[in-house]
């Protein structure tokens, strides 16, 4: 395969990591977010929790690989990116930590209070991340400002690039990356809503019907106005642009029309589902070739995807395992949701377990 | 402090924080799959009670390995983003397989293992910790290949056009002589804190219980449970001893390899100032040496003699050379490796940089590498002692000194692990990748001071507050002893409730 491809190649792999990582962690953030919400009751709140309880940790890894696929297939991308959003991206990994410790803490303390602190930990650390993706997704469409460091000699074509003017972080919030950032959270919380209707039985699921019904419409409507203003203004891609808006526009329609009258939640999830894919293709569409920066007009050094890949053997060794190993994950992945696939009520959960030790030792 | 130095003392604090649980994470998981493998086969209840007792204490370990290592890959690009683009062609390629084979295969199986006990088939559900443990040793392996790169930067070539390292040969990559020893010495230094850790935790139950039977206070129940922790005791200790014998084994033939591709940091192991060895005359060991305030000079030691010609050549009278003419010949233009194209074509520019200090910091270097192999020599003793006091149907009785000895056991190899990792990354310096990239050209230039500052004191303070949780929650459960259990059985009732539920 020739070079060029090979970072065609590798662009779309990274843009179908974070497409799975939107998809399927996007559902869990909604969750997390949901608890304090839908859940009246301990048990309420465990139910909603253990809809995404065997899956979440194997959904963050989506984002892990997609990291890790941008830092070997990419390093200037990785570099620039990672380092020039770094405030942004510290509070996202606070954001991982309090929500990742959150599920498996809350279950081992009895305390109610305790168990408060992990609900908000699990439902702010999940919001958080979701917001700053959205702002940051809705940057990338804008284009980030970079600036090249003087190369290291003479012979060198390539060098570090960085966010202009550092720190960038005020800039990082105009109007068009703020609603980005509310819409994301509120198709997760679309999507997560959803997810529960399809995972849940009796009084959870009943709350959690209402709640899609009032925020799909939220989400039909920011939603639109997130893409209509893309296409016209921040970052027209043309006819696809328009395509992609409609079948995303129509994705939440029909999710909304089926998680409420249509009585078919899985049918909405489908349609949260395509217009997760519609939103990220679109936004990966806007960052090619120039991964989501914007160089300086007339600049002798440009960063984009050409001269911030790996050299192609790298991207060869890497493009094989991945055709070997990604579907061989999408597999055991599907497996697990196939095992977990009955909807849980209040009926069955168990009493905590903590109970069950204490007269053992 | 300068963001060199704010760069190096954050990915300190955060990879120390996170190695105090990759250990226990690679090494109990695959100890818990071994007991739940006995439950299987011998269909004993007390190896189910035991299986779900440290199954319970291995997640309350992994969630906060997972979330501490969610840092760790971020951190290369927000910190170090030079160092990324320099290295992202070799160093980059791990990460992503790390995530894609190893990463995946720990975290979906994890999550079957855990809620799968009512909904899978009993062999189905074993299987499923097996894969959950392989995929930790997956993990190693990747982190392990990018790391030795860095201390061994082999298979790579300089391209000025590009200026970075280019991979060259990958086989060679992943068949570096330091990633195939470091692997295994890794992996036996986890099990021996994992071994500690069951034999601790085990073995100090073993006495509160042995304690009560002698004032005639046992009920039938702790009867079976004092059975099976002395099992558990031996068993802990068996893996402690064996492991370590492995890490004597395997540390031997990695300070060989060391003496050849990073001599600097053989000689900071041993604050050996001036060459000793060669010519019928042998190098001797420092038991302790202490040197002036500037690490240049010995001022008093205690040694024996010829053991480190030994160790580092496998001769008792090889030379090893000494700090300061190795300072002096990599300051006059020495390669460490000449055969390392990577390292000869880095050369101009690290001339072009002007690096003036080639020597690590070596009272870090001297007492990280002693207290690396006095704790994990402790350990071992521990392991030693505990078999000995339970030889023969023999039991230990509540003691302090025996509470001390249990809490010392899982300890002593972990801070061991630290210290070892400790030293390894500090001998390296001042290079990230030996003899290529310097450490503080790797740092991220567009990254203030004040930034990376404000983010390392936030980091601490919030992994100080979960250390808190984490080992209250631990002593809780520890505490709590062996759980009740009921056989599992796969549920068909839409209503019945769930044997494990968060």
């Amino acid at each position: 395969m020739d070079f060029t491809t090979l970072q065609i190649v590798w662009f779309c792999l990274i843009a179908v990591l974070w497409t799975g990582y939107l998809v399927l962690e996007g559902f869990d953030y909604g969750v997390a977010m949901l608890i304090p919400i839908l859940g009246k009751t301990e048990k309420e709140k465990r139910v909603i929790i253990n809809t995404i309880g065997p899956v979440w940790d194997g959904n963050e890894v989506w984002l892990l690989t997609a990291g890790g696929a941008m830092f070997a297939a990419f390093p200037a991308w990785y570099a620039t990116l990672f380092s020039g959003l770094y405030l942004p991206l510290f509070f996202v990994l606070v954001g991982l930590i309090v929500r990742g410790v959150a599920f498996e803490y809350r279950s081992k303390h009895p305390e109610m209070s305790a168990k408060r602190t992990f609900d908000a930990m699990a439902s702010i650390g999940s919001f958080v991340v979701s917001l700053i993706f959205g702002v940051a997704f809705a940057n990338f469409m804008i284009g980030l400002p970079v600036a090249a460091r003087p190369p290291a000699t003479a012979e060198a074509t390539t060098t570090l690039f960085m966010l202009s003017p550092a720190p960038y972080l005020l800039q990082l919030f105009s109007p068009f990356a703020i609603l980005g950032g509310i819409v994301l959270v509120v198709l997760f919380l679309f999507h997560g809503a959803i997810y529960l209707v399809l995972k849940t039985r009796g009084i959870v699921q009943e709350r959690a019907k209402r709640f899609a019904a009032v925020i799909g419409l939220v989400a039909i409507v920011g939603g639109a106005v997130f893409l209509l203003w893309q296409n016209l203004a921040i970052h027209p891609t043309g006819w696809l642009g328009w395509v992609l808006l409609v079948v995303a526009a129509a994705g939440l329609v029909a999710a909304w029309w089926f998680v409420g009258r249509g009585e078919r939640p899985g049918v909405a999830f489908l349609g949260t589902t395509v217009t997760t894919l519609c939103v990220a293709v679109g936004v990966f569409l806007t960052m090619w070739p120039n991964l989501g920066f914007a160089n300086a007009p007339g600049a002798e050094h440009v960063l984009n995807a050409a001269t911030a890949a790996s050299q192609d053997s790298t991207l060869t060794i890497m493009l094989v395992a991945a055709i070997i190993f990604v579907p061989i994950v999408v597999a055991y992945t599907a497996w697990t949701y196939w095992v977990f696939r009955r909807p849980i009520s209040v009926d069955n959960i168990p009493d905590e377990d903590h109970h069950e030790a204490a007269h053992a030792g | 402090m300068t963001p060199e130095t704010l760069a190096r003392w954050q990915f300190g604090i955060t990879t120390v924080y996170h190695y105090f649980f990759v250990p226990i994470t690679i090494a109990l998981s695959m100890l818990v799959a071994i007991l739940q493998t006995i439950w299987n086969r011998t269909g004993k209840i007390e190896y189910l009670r035991l299986t779900k007792f440290f199954g319970k204490l291995f997640l309350i370990n992994f969630a906060m390995g997972v979330v501490t290592g969610i840092v760790q890959e971020f951190q290369f690009g927000m910190n170090w983003s030079e160092y990324s683009r320099f290295v992202g062609d070799i160093f980059g390629a791990p990460l992503a397989l790390e995530a894609l084979l190893a990463f995946f295969l720990e975290s979906v199986f994890l999550g079957l293992w855990i809620f799968g006990w009512d909904r899978l088939p009993k062999k189905l559900h074993l299987m499923c910790i097996w894969l959950a443990a392989i995929g930790t040793m997956l993990s190693a392996i990747f982190i392990l290949a990018a790391n030795s790169w860095m201390q061994n930067p082999i298979g790579a070539v300089f391209n000025p056009a590009t200026d970075r390292a280019e991979l060259a040969d990958f086989m060679a990559v992943l068949t570096n002589p330091v990633t195939l020893v470091t692997f295994p010495h890794v992996i036996f230094a986890a099990y021996m804190v994992a071994g500690g850790f069951v034999m601790g935790v085990s073995g100090w139950h073993l006495a509160k219980l042995h304690t009560a039977q002698q004032n005639g206070e046992l009920s039938v129940r702790q009867t079976e449970d004092l059975g099976a922790h002395r099992f558990a005791t031996k068993f802990g200790a068996w893996v402690l001893l064996i492991a370590g014998a492995g890490i004597v084994v395997t540390g031997d033939i990695q300070g060989k390899i060391m003496t050849e591709v990073q001599p600097m940091k053989m000689a900071a192991a041993e604050a050996l100032y001036e060459s000793e060895g060669g010519d019928g005359k042998c190098a001797n060991f420092s038991v302790l040496t202490i040197g002036t305030l500037d690490g240049s000079e010995e001022v008093w030691s205690w040694k024996v003699p010829c053991v480190l010609s030994f160790l580092a050549t496998g001769t008792w009278d090889g030379k090893v050379e000494g700090i300061n003419n190795l300072r002096d010949e990599f300051a006059a233009g020495r390669i460490q490796n000449p055969d390392n194209p990577l390292q000869v074509d880095a050369r101009p520019r690290l001339d072009a940089i002007g690096v003036t200090n080639w020597v690590p910091n070596i009272p870090v270097t001297y007492w990280t590498f002693r207290l690396m192999m006095g704790l994990g020599f402790a350990g071992m003793g521990i392991a030693v002692l505990t078999l000995f006091l339970l030889r023969k149907g023999r039991l230990p009785k509540q003691a302090w000194w025996w509470t001390g000895l249990m809490i010392a056991a899982p300890l002593a190899p972990l801070f061991a692990n630290s210290f070892g990792w400790i030293f390894t990354e500090m001998g390296r310096q001042p290079f990230l990748v030996n003899g290529v990239l310097t450490t503080a050209s790797g740092v991220s230039p567009g990254v203030s001071a004040f930034e990376m500052g404000t983010t390392m004191v936030l980091f601490t303070l919030i992994y100080g507050a979960l250390a808190v949780v984490e080992v209250r929650l631990l002593l809780k459960y520890i505490k709590l002893g062996l759980p009740d259990v009921v056989e599992p059985e796969v549920i068909t009732d839409d209503d019945a409730p769930l044997s494990f539920a968060y």
